[in-house]
């Protein structure tokens, strides 16, 4: 009772990297509240990752395994965590925030009656006075995300409602082994007394998974364009001096969304987070939405007209100037030292 | 011959924060609302469009547009009606105010009860919140299966809609028997532009609040006399069983902290772009063994 449940997301038969992102900070979490930790399975084939799951932290690992349950469907998955959160009763729920997360948590947090942040980047235990009843609460879930385009931070909390649930994009927090191995002590979900015959009513007719093309994630070296660049055009600029260093190309949202290239390729709040050993920001203004996915970098050099962008902040050499000029010169240098 | 399909789309009006200029925050460090403008959700865009589309192959089929909102929300109901909406419905008054997703999603599934579509298109998110939680929630609270990602609609079968979804990986094309709620992707087609004649018959559009407003009498209005005009406005007493589940109160997540985004100092090493500062940078990046 009022333990941590991580829900696990599966790729191919394999946990994604989010889950055991999640199971870390989850062991942190139930190290903090003296409770214990829990995994949810629900797939098809999916005995035998307990020990994995054990090595991150879980203590407990619960599985509903049958053909209904993959490829993911809406309905059947949310039957069957909404059963088990009432039968468990843990205090904190989180799922990744991938299609599958941000598709069916909403649900489980509609039927249940309890709340749900979205896209958290920071998960902390502390405390809570209400401002109007002046009632205390103690040890509640601090949900800390970017809000209203990133111009904000804001800590939510559900004082009255459990479970309290988020959801956490991948490549936010970080996946570690456990100090000791956990048991992952295997328990079976009775699920056929959760999900209904009229829970199978979505069929799906076709699926065409893709391999990852873009993964900018584990790159080393990013070099990143923003709106500054000017166009999809200019924005090859930026191609041309992550190819010369062996580079990744990063964006901006607002390079995504002015079409300069893929989405796969947006770093920030609604992309991907990355750590590489550095981030070149070309053009990049440096908006929260932005640093909240690169702010972790060893180390970041920015390009920009304006000496006051907040990417000048984070930044460990700002150079003041335009992009068009500088990349063609930075290129130019690298290949002569290089040699 | 499909019959006609009574279709919702839900929409939002946002403040537009992907245009946020200084004056966006108040020294207070609040959201200065008013220096932002209110624009038409994008992805509502994309689901308005969708919902069109499906009207426009099966004859007879209607599009209205539900929003929760203050009064001024009622402009997204006059661009949806000027793209080819037919009409739509403004949820307004104090009780909805302070509303977590959760509570938004409770008013609106009241009132899509008593309207009981075949169809509710939603986009897939808001720009002002990004959760993506309000269109699935609704789908719970009505107990209607739900398409999310949705990137287009391929085929309408009897009873049922086939979809492809966008998904991070792929794509995926599900049978989803209707009622059902669909959320759809910024991926799906655009939205059409306003129509000349339809922006001339419908400007004149009013809800119930912007009529008692209007300077002029009633009777001289347009919309007083016209019922295509009129967008019907409902106040949570028409409706809402549990009114404890509105607004602020019925919100179970709670705001307990907002920060102004404050940048952590770090004294950046200030370089121009010079030819000289430019090489000295790149061949300390080298000796560092940072690159290459």
């Amino acid at each position: 009772m009022n333990n941590i449940f991580v829900y696990i997301e599966l790729e191919g038969g394999k946990v994604a990297d989010v889950s055991l992102e999640l199971l870390t900070k989850g062991r942190e979490l139930a190290d903090t509240l003296k409770v214990k930790l829990e995994a949810v399975v629900i797939g098809a084939g999916v005995q035998g990752l307990a020990s994995e799951l054990a090595k991150y932290g879980a203590d407990t690992v619960w599985t509903a395994d049958d053909e209904i349950f993959a490829p993911f469907r809406t309905l059947p998955h949310t039957a069957v965590m909404c059963g088990l959160i009432e039968q468990e009763k843990p205090q904190i729920v989180l799922f990744g925030a991938t299609s599958i997360g941000r598709d069916f948590a909403p649900r489980v947090s509609s039927a249940l009656h309890s709340g749900l942040t979205a896209d958290c980047t920071q998960l902390v235990i502390g405390d809570h006075k209400d401002p109007k009843t002046g009632k205390e609460y103690s040890e509640l879930l601090y949900q800390i995300r970017p809000a209203f385009g990133g111009n904000i931070i804001a800590t939510i909390v559900n004082p009255d409602h459990r479970p309290q649930m988020a959801t956490v994009r991948e490549g936010v927090m970080r996946k570690e082994f456990a100090a000791t191995p956990a048991a992952g002590e295997q328990r079976t979900i009775d699920w056929k007394k959760y999900v209904k015959d009229t829970d199978l009513a979505v069929k799906i007719i076709d699926r065409q998974i893709e391999e990852r093309k873009i993964d900018i994630k584990g790159a080393g070296v990013i070099v990143a364009g923003g709106y500054g660049m000017g166009s999809k055009e200019n924005f090859k600029l930026v191609h041309e001096l992550a190819a010369v260093l062996g580079a990744e190309v990063g964006a901006s949202r607002a390079a995504v969304d002015a079409g300069f290239t893929e989405h796969a390729r947006q770093v920030g709040q609604t992309g991907v987070t990355v750590r590489p050993k550095l981030y070149i920001a070309c053009g990049i203004s440096g908006q929260i939405q932005h640093t909240a996915g690169m702010d972790q970098s060893a180390m970041v050099i920015s390009i920009n007209t304006d000496p006051e962008a907040p990417i000048n902040k984070i930044a460990d050499y700002a150079i003041t100037g335009d992009v068009n000029e500088v990349i063609p010169k930075m290129i130019k240098y690298y290949k002569q030292n290089s040699k | 011959m499909n019959k006609p399909l009574k279709i919702v789309v839900l929409a939002k009006q946002v403040p537009d924060t992907r245009n946020v200029g200084k004056d966006a925050m108040t020294p207070e460090g609040t959201v200065n609302r008013a220096a932002l403008p209110a624009i038409f959700n994008p992805e509502d865009l994309n689901a308005l469009e969708a919902a069109l589309s499906l009207k426009d192959r099966v004859a007879g089929s209607t599009v209205h547009v539900l929003t929760m909102g203050p009064q001024r929300a009622a402009d997204i109901i006059r661009d949806a009606m000027f793209r080819g909406a037919d009409g739509g419905y403004l949820l307004s008054g104090r009780e909805f105010a302070g509303s977590d997703t959760l509570a938004t999603s409770y008013a609106l599934s009241c009132a899509l009860k008593k309207i009981s579509p075949d169809v509710i298109v939603a986009g897939r998110q808001a720009i002002d919140g990004d959760t993506a939680q309000v269109g699935p929630q609704v789908a719970e609270k009505l107990g209607l299966p739900q398409v999310t990602y949705a990137e287009e609609i391929v085929e309408i079968r009897e009873d049922a809609l086939v979809i492809k979804r966008r998904l991070e990986h792929g794509t995926e094309v599900v049978e989803c028997p209707i009622p059902a709620v669909v959320t759809v992707n910024a991926s799906a087609a655009e939205c059409r532009p306003r129509n000349a004649k339809r922006v001339m018959t419908y400007k004149c559009a009013l809800a119930k609040s912007e009529i008692a407003a209007a300077p002029e009498s009633p009777a001289a209005l347009p919309a007083a006399a016209k019922p295509a005009l009129q967008i019907v406005e409902w106040a949570a007493a028409a409706g809402a069983p549990h009114p404890q589940q509105l607004g602020l109160q019925g919100s179970p997540t709670k705001v307990k902290k907002i920060e102004n985004v404050v940048f952590q100092a770090k004294e950046a090493k200030k370089l121009t772009a010079s030819d000289d500062d430019i090489n000295s940078l790149m061949v300390e990046l080298i000796a560092s063994h940072t690159l290459g």
